[in-house]
């Protein structure tokens, strides 16, 4: 074993390393009869009664309705935490009031799904990103993940702490109900349905009122797409939304995981093949060990080492 | 021949009086996130879910137990013998560093009574990234300890003498041992071989972890090759981290260091700190970031302060022979690299990473830093109470004293030391 025989292996072990370029932008791809709900941001009235809805529905904090009417809510901007899984937050970007809400946005290729150490975030196949606390250990890998920093921890429970979010309302998806926020509001600004066909809506809506909208339905291709999606006058960014790819967040990750352990095959190679080192290497071992360390050093490189100390 | 013999040394010294200080206090801070929680402790919360507990007790704690593989990868798969005696403490101090990588991971664990689930076939995710760093680590700790056992058989063996009643089971012990100690020297080479691939595994998967959030990166450091740079640099502070521990171990003992042995290691980590940067370098040019280092920013200069500190420096120091062969050039130059690979982990899981809904920078509470000095520690006092129950540091022999006598006038034979267990030369 030489250097350059050393430097082939790093180089070998990189490639396998490095993604291939032809990396599809969906490993799972959008599904097929997938669920989602079209948020039409010129129609929301900002009454947060989506927020009192989903508190009492997910049996979190709740407050009275009333209080939910007060607009110092909208003084600062608000973000989903472990007691809140939706807010409605207020912009005004061309001097009049525009409310969007925020909540999870259940992604097709969700980065929170791949991240997780041990798949307590699963996407169902109607589309929505459940957690199975029974799972979960905590370690908020998901958190780290999400691209819409979406999952709250709780991080003052000392024993028995849970990530939050979104439910997409699941019990009452598995009833035939829509999710509580979309049932409650007063202007319809919320429209559940197949997210293939919420799409065809949205993009309906943009060609007979192309001035009301700007032409591009948030969610559609974002990260890969997402089942929540968003129809605005004004570019989803000025609404405090990320500005992100087509190219879903795990793929690349997951291509990297997938050519190391592609059939275990590189593992295996390279374990036969370290074996191999120890075996063709065994002879200078006991016998001639003398000679060859005065030569040939540490990876090759010869050294004055011995001589000084 | 025994090579290696348990320390006979005063246990308690000022050091380990205030390495017993700083542990007693991050014990404290540990108490009381199990009381309160982890917010009660630490500046961790939605935007920032990981600090410097996966940063430094984690991500740092792997990479610097990489000695332990890349020693016994130089000694026992690439049969430079000479290096036996390091062999050692290296596998010690990577034992003690991924023990206590798993015992870090129980402060910061929110259900830490759970972190057995991605052993459950059940459970397991072959998608995550930190699935497949979570089983690597645990597979090798075990290996560790498998490889460590020769050395426990060889304190215990020929020595056992149960007090009393329990007298009577002496002897089925004694033969265990001896079967033990038989079946061991046969399969050992497998599970160094194991030791050393799954070391591969998951020190490159410990950067693919960061490479899921492309948005919240900065640039300078999120890269589809992070998981080659991590191994690269995982290799590289092998060595440094040998070369540190043995001069300390040596000052505390007062003995004298292995200084042929760990010079020639230095120069080896010269060369691999020049491969390690020109991998950067070629990253950084491949994806155009370098005028992201003329903006002045935090960013810009912790990147600098981590290459030119800890990799350029170091490298171009230990060129020099004259610094490579001083104990103090060797020991300083050694740390750089260590304290280099540290503020990378540290730049990558933390200066790297902005929130999409950054209110605040990330910096950590006086609990997180009392926990993770707490838990370095108790790490260095179990190292020392190991050196001292078990056979792991090499003994000076007569026999060597006279090699390294001839050693200091000309070109002498190395010493010879048996491969696995160091006292077994067939
Ligand atoms: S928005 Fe975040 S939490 Fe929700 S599905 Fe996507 S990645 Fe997961
Ligand atoms: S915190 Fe729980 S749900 Fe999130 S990645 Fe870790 S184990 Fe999975
Ligand atoms: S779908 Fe249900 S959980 Fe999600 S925001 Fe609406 S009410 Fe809340």
């Amino acid at each position: 074993m030489d250097r350059r025989e050393f430097t082939k292996l790093l180089g070998s072990m990189g490639l396998a390393l490095v993604p291939g370029k032809a990396a599809a932008s969906h490993p799972h791809g959008p599904l097929a009869d997938g669920v989602g709900v079209l948020v039409d941001t010129t129609v929301c009235i900002g009454c947060r009664k989506c927020e009192w809805a989903c508190n009492r529905s997910n049996n979190l904090p709740e407050e009275e309705l009333s209080s939910f009417e007060s607009k110092a809510a909208f003084d600062s901007y608000r973000r989903p935490d472990a007691s809140h899984y939706t807010v409605v937050n207020e912009f005004k970007p061309n001097g009049e009031a525009i409310w969007a809400k925020t909540q999870c946005m259940h992604c097709e290729d969700p980065a929170c799904v791949s991240a997780c150490i041990v798949s307590a975030f699963k996407k169902r196949s109607d589309g929505v990103v459940a957690y199975d606390l029974s799972r979960c250990l905590g370690c908020r890998y998901c958190i780290l993940a999400c691209p819409f920093q979406i999952p709250a921890y709780e991080y003052d429970n000392a024993f028995t702490p849970q990530v939050r979010k979104c439910t997409f309302c699941i019990e009452r998806l598995d009833e035939g109900k829509a999710p509580a926020c979309v049932s409650i509001c007063p202007v319809e600004c919320l429209t559940y349905g197949k997210r293939e066909e919420l799409i065809e809506l949205a993009h309906r809506k943009i060609e007979r009122n192309p001035d009301r909208y700007v032409d591009h339905v948030y969610g559609e291709h974002e990260v890969g797409g997402t089942s929540w999606l968003y129809l605005s006058s004004v570019p989803m960014t000025e609404l405090g939304f990320p500005d992100l790819g087509t190219d879903a967040v795990p793929c690349v990750t997951e291509t990297i995981q997938h050519s190391i352990f592609k059939n275990f095959i590189p593992p295996i190679a390279l374990f036969a093949f370290l074996c191999q080192i120890m075996w063709l290497t065994r002879e200078h071992g006991n016998s001639d060990d003398a000679e060859k360390s005065d030569t040939v050093d540490a990876y090759g490189g010869g050294d004055e080492g011995g001589t000084a100390s | 021949m025994i090579e290696a013999a348990p320390i006979r040394h005063k246990f308690f010294t000022r050091g380990v009086y205030v390495l017993l200080a700083i542990a007693l206090f991050g014990a404290f801070f540990a108490a009381k996130r199990f009381l309160y929680g982890i917010g009660a402790i630490s500046n961790l919360n939605d935007q920032y879910p990981w600090g410097i507990w996966i940063a430094i007790d984690v991500a740092s704690g792997v990479a610097l137990a990489a000695g332990g593989f890349t020693t016994a990868a130089l000694a026992h798969i690439f049969h430079r013998h000479r290096y036996a005696a390091l062999v050692r403490p290296a596998l010690l101090t990577a034992l003690l560093g991924y023990t206590f990588v798993a015992l870090g991971l129980m402060v910061d664990l929110g259900r830490f009574y759970n972190i057995w689930h991605p052993i459950m076939p059940s459970m397991w995710s072959g998608h995550s990234v930190l699935f497949e760093v979570g089983i690597c680590v645990m597979i090798y700790l075990t290996v560790l300890y498998i490889e460590f056992l020769p050395i426990a058989v060889e304190r215990f063996m020929g020595r056992v003498g149960l007090p009393g009643l329990l007298g009577s089971l002496n002897g089925l012990i004694e033969f265990l041992l001896r079967l033990f100690d038989r079946t061991l020297s046969r399969v050992m080479a497998l599970f160094i071989v194991a030791g050393v691939l799954l070391s591969c595994l998951h020190q490159s998967s410990l950067g693919a972890l960061m490479v899921i959030v492309p948005y919240k990166m900065h640039p300078l450091w999120h890269t589809p090759v992070l998981p080659l740079l991590f191994l690269l640099s995982a290799i590289t502070v092998g060595f440094p981290m040998v070369i540190l521990e043995s001069i300390w171990a040596s000052r505390s003992f007062g003995r004298k260091p292995e200084m042929h042995l760990l010079s020639s290691m230095g120069k080896a980590v010269s060369v691999m700190l020049f491969v390690y940067f020109s991998f950067k370098l070629g990253d950084m040019i491949i994806r155009g970031t370098l005028p992201w280092l003329l903006q002045p920013s935090l960013e810009a200069f912790m990147y600098l302060l981590e290459i030119i500190g800890g990799v350029v420096v170091p490298a171009v120091m230990l060129m020099s022979p004259k610094i490579r062969h001083s104990v103090p050039g060797l020991l300083a130059s050694a740390l750089m690299v260590v304290l280099g690979v540290v503020l990378n982990r540290i730049n990558v899981f933390i200066t790297a990473y902005t929130p999409v809904y950054a209110t605040e920078r990330y910096f950590p509470a006086i609990g997180e830093i009392a926990v993770t000095a707490g838990l370095i520690a108790t790490l260095i006092l179990m190292y020392r109470v190991m050196v001292m129950v078990f056979p792991v540091l090499a003994v000076e022999t007569e026999a060597d004293r006279a090699i390294d006598g001839r050693r200091d006038t000309q070109k002498g034979p190395p010493i010879k030391i048996a491969a696995l267990a160091g006292r077994r030369n067939q």
